[in-house]
């Protein structure tokens, strides 16, 4: 019985469908086709072109200032995935902090309350200058005056401010049933938020988490203001003294390689964790 | 005999080894309600939503309104202004008051004007004694209140044919009879509809037609004096002693 043949309609159907994806495709191609055809026309014939190609695609700086680059790029790496790990953790503290009702937690409530808010509002620019210079300046004892430390917490400060926000609205927006009926399994307050609230909320929040760290990712950058040697420094001591600019560019190549990897990651988890949750809905 | 409103032809439709629909044939003339039983997965849903082409069927032909719909070059949104389909869990908008579910596709899908679909939905839900909620969000009604305005929602449209997917399965048995009325009366009204249904009480009161599916087929149809008192299928009789009381 699983072996019939499709009625002739029916593969005249499957016939149509196929077209019909194919016109779509070809659509699609020839729309993108004309749009990029469009944008390097402008470009191409814009008056400084040759000028411009010559001090931003220059492959003999590109490959000069590529090693480097490629060395201080591995300092920004680094700073990224240790500064990741940090922020959830801040984050997440602090949103649970703000978010606990037991009285005996309102002074870590209000201290969450007072951290978000100083930190989103400050520049992370300007937090990495006042720690990356003003800790060292301090010479206390038994705390180091690494500057690439300091610009590293300057970073998980900002970011964390940020990220447990964005844990903060997840663990709203699950329903206020969700709880009653742990609660209804005499589930205790923390049990409830760390078996079934938080659970729930770091899923629905991971594309915004996302977004942040590819953010983080490019903010690495701003490390260079405290003198550290990561990329952008590498490229901008280059060009100090040819007045090429094409190791920024080579930067940036650096920065999207990694970013992009990153958000397809993301974009299939997300996929993946709707259609578990979701499958029989349709 | 009219031409059929709604025609389905051998319709068949698997998700992937599954077979969810085998062969079903079916005819709904204008003024029917056909009441479709049987027990759960049996494929009363699936069919419910081949025919408003929220799932392509894998083959086999649907007319509606003398024109086949279940060509891939029709515009599902043309035939779906013509069919109104009401879920078990009511799929109001939340963030919408009751009367803007209600003039949403009105306004936006057939562009009436905001005065015009305000006054057409005032009335009907005044009619189905809802006219005390029409300025309160979803959330704040009951249940049977709510799978109320999914109705009024679904009619707002002026659809030709209704279908209504166990909407009552998600209430308490006293909110039933509320939601079971507004049926009752659109069916003395003339409306067409067909329904996926767990009350066999209601299916032998209102249905013109009582389709009994198992396993995807449609085992036996007929008015719902045979088929509740005299099944012809052996399958028929064991789902109806199982789900009739006595």
């Amino acid at each position: 019985m699983t072996d019939r043949q499709p009625s002739d309609r029916e593969l005249e159907r499957r016939r149509v469908r196929r077209q019909q994806r194919t016109r779509s495709l070809l659509v699609a191609s020839g729309a993108i086709a004309l749009v990029l055809a469009a944008l390097v026309t402008v470009l191409v014939s814009a008056p400084g072109w040759d000028r411009f190609r010559e001090t931003f695609f220059d492959w003999g700086y590109a490959k000069d200032a590529l090693p480097d680059i490629r060395d201080g790029f591995w300092l920004n790496v680094k700073l990224f995935l240790i500064c990741e790990v940090a922020i959830l953790a801040v984050g997440l503290a602090v949103a649970l902090a703000r978010t606990a009702r037991s009285p005996l937690l309102a002074p870590f409530r209000l201290l969450a309350v007072v951290y978000v808010d100083i930190f989103r509002g400050v520049p992370t620019v300007l937090l990495i200058l006042m720690l990356g210079f003003g800790v060292p300046a301090l010479e206390l004892q038994g705390v180091t005056s690494d500057r690439y430390v300091w610009a590293g917490v300057a970073l998980v400060l900002s970011y964390g401010a940020y990220v447990a926000e964005v844990f903060r609205s997840g663990i709203e927006s699950i329903h206020p049933s969700q709880v009653m009926s742990a609660e209804a399994l005499a589930l205790t307050r923390g049990q409830t938020m760390r078996f079934v609230v938080v659970p729930q909320a770091v899923r629905r929040v991971a594309p915004p988490l996302l977004n942040d760290f590819v953010s983080l990712q490019k903010d690495t950058a701003l490390v260079s203001v405290v003198g550290v040697f990561d990329a952008v420094f590498a490229a901008r001591d280059t060009t100090g003294y040819t007045f090429n600019y094409t190791p920024y560019v080579v930067v940036s190549v650096f920065f999207i390689a990694i970013t992009i990897p990153l958000a397809r990651l993301t974009d299939w988890l997300g996929r993946r964790a709707l259609e578990r949750e979701r499958a029989g809905v349709r | 005999m009219t031409a059929p409103l709604l025609e389905a032809l051998e319709v068949r439709k698997s998700y992937g080894d599954r077979v969810v629909l085998d062969d079903v044939t079916l005819d709904v003339h204008p003024h029917d309600v056909v009441c479709l039983i049987g027990s759960s997965g049996s494929g009363k849903s699936t069919l419910l939503r081949c025919l408003n082409l929220l799932e392509d069927v894998d083959d086999g032909v649907i007319r509606f309104e003398g024109r086949e719909i279940s060509d891939p070059r029709v515009d599902p949104r043309e035939v779906r202004q013509r069919m109104g389909m009401v879920f078990q869990a009511y799929n109001l908008f939340p963030h919408l008051s009751v009367l803007d579910n209600c003039t949403l596709a009105p306004r936006r899908v057939q562009g009436l004007a905001r005065g015009a679909a305000e006054d057409r939905a005032r009335e009907l839900l005044a009619t189905f004694g809802l006219a005390d909620h029409v300025d309160k969000h979803p959330d704040r009604l009951s249940g049977g209140q709510q799978q109320r305005v999914a109705l009024v929602r679904a009619l707002c449209t002026q659809p030709t044919l209704l279908l209504l997917d166990e909407i009552t399965a998600a209430l308490d048995p006293e909110l039933v009879g509320e939601v079971l009325g507004i049926v009752r009366d659109l069916a003395e009204r003339g409306t067409t509809m067909v329904l996926a249904t767990h009350e066999m009480g209601f299916a032998r009161e209102v249905a013109t037609t009582v389709c009994f599916l198992s396993d995807g087929r449609i085992l036996e149809q007929g008015p719902p004096a045979q088929i509740f008192t005299d099944p012809r299928e052996e399958r028929t009789r064991q789902f109806l002693t199982r789900v009739l009381p006595g």
